[in-house]
């Protein structure tokens, strides 16, 4: 935030809109290139200010965050499929292929991953919950919880 | 040696609201939500690009460390904003500050220049407040 476009607050608002835009609409067809007429902006001008505000282009955001809400779909249990097309990708392969890239695994190690971890944080919530607190709160006396033998 | 902060604990009136306002508002990612009996709940959350460090919603309410009274005096506290629990820091203050504000975060000071850089002042749903900075050399 330097100085000058500090002073250029209507800038911040349109760039700003055009980023809560992404969030709202990821899931749908967003054409980038709309984004920044609607806003005003040229097309170089727009993706140079996104860039400069948030690290990344608006296309690489929009990239960003349909596979974030892809994690939290998977996490939830729906299958890969329907999590493909429920965030905005037409390409099961290409969105399969995409999420590696970015997280590492495939979509179903990173959902196998989060239900082994929801099953074990059900299990067993005090091997995730530091000592102090859990004991302070009493929850340690509380067998209910089923914990693991250390 | 001591290498580095796993857990901080933030103190809330209401964890469903604390949810609300940190995971929705701020985008915060959950890390761990874990009920642990009637009416008591483990909830941590991180910052998006600090997965390791987990920030506890900690419910102020009678029973375990908090006695009835130690409960309305935090509560007090907290509602009439004593507490300022951590800085945060982002890419780019002015727009954070636009977005958040759009999203109703409530700011006790709007982005203003600083020794330390520019700095903004928000209030969570409880009444703890947070310093967010992007400093001088960002």
């Amino acid at each position: 935030m330097a100085p000058e476009p500090y002073q250029k607050i209507y800038l911040y608002k349109r760039i700003v809109q055009a980023k809560l835009f992404i969030d709202r609409h990821y899931a749908e067809k967003i054409d980038l290139h709309n984004i920044a007429d609607e806003a005003n902006f040229s097309r170089f001008h727009f993706i140079r200010l996104f860039k400069t505000i948030y690290g990344k282009t608006p296309h690489h955001y929009l990239t960003q965050v349909r596979i974030d809400n892809a994690k939290r779909l998977l996490a939830a249990g729906s299958g890969t499929a329907d999590v493909c097309f429920q965030v905005g990708f037409e390409s099961v392969t290409s969105f399969a292929a995409l999420f590696k890239k970015l997280v590492g695994t495939t979509p179903s190690a990173f959902q196998h991953g989060q239900a082994e971890r929801k099953k074990a944080v059900a299990a067993s919530p005090l091997q995730f919950i530091p000592n102090c607190f859990a004991e302070t709160q009493g929850w340690t006396k509380n067998s209910n919880f089923g914990e693991a033998a250390f | 040696m001591i290498t580095k902060i796993t857990h901080t604990c933030v103190y809330v009136l209401n964890q469903d609201s604390a949810y609300d306002f940190y995971v929705n508002k701020l985008g915060f990612t959950v890390h761990t939500d874990a009920p642990m009996g009637p009416g008591a709940r483990w909830l941590t959350v991180c910052p998006p690009e600090q997965p390791e460090l987990e920030i506890t919603l900690f419910l102020v309410a009678e029973g375990g460390m908090f006695p009835k009274e130690t409960v309305q005096a935090m509560t007090d506290l907290i509602r009439k904003g004593t507490f300022g629990a951590a800085v945060f820091t982002c890419t780019d203050l002015m727009a954070t500050y636009e977005e958040l504000t759009r999203k109703g975060v409530v700011f006790k000071k709007p982005p203003t220049k600083e020794f330390y850089g520019f700095e903004a002042l928000f209030v969570d749903d409880s009444g703890n407040w947070f310093s967010l900075t992007q400093t001088a050399a960002e």
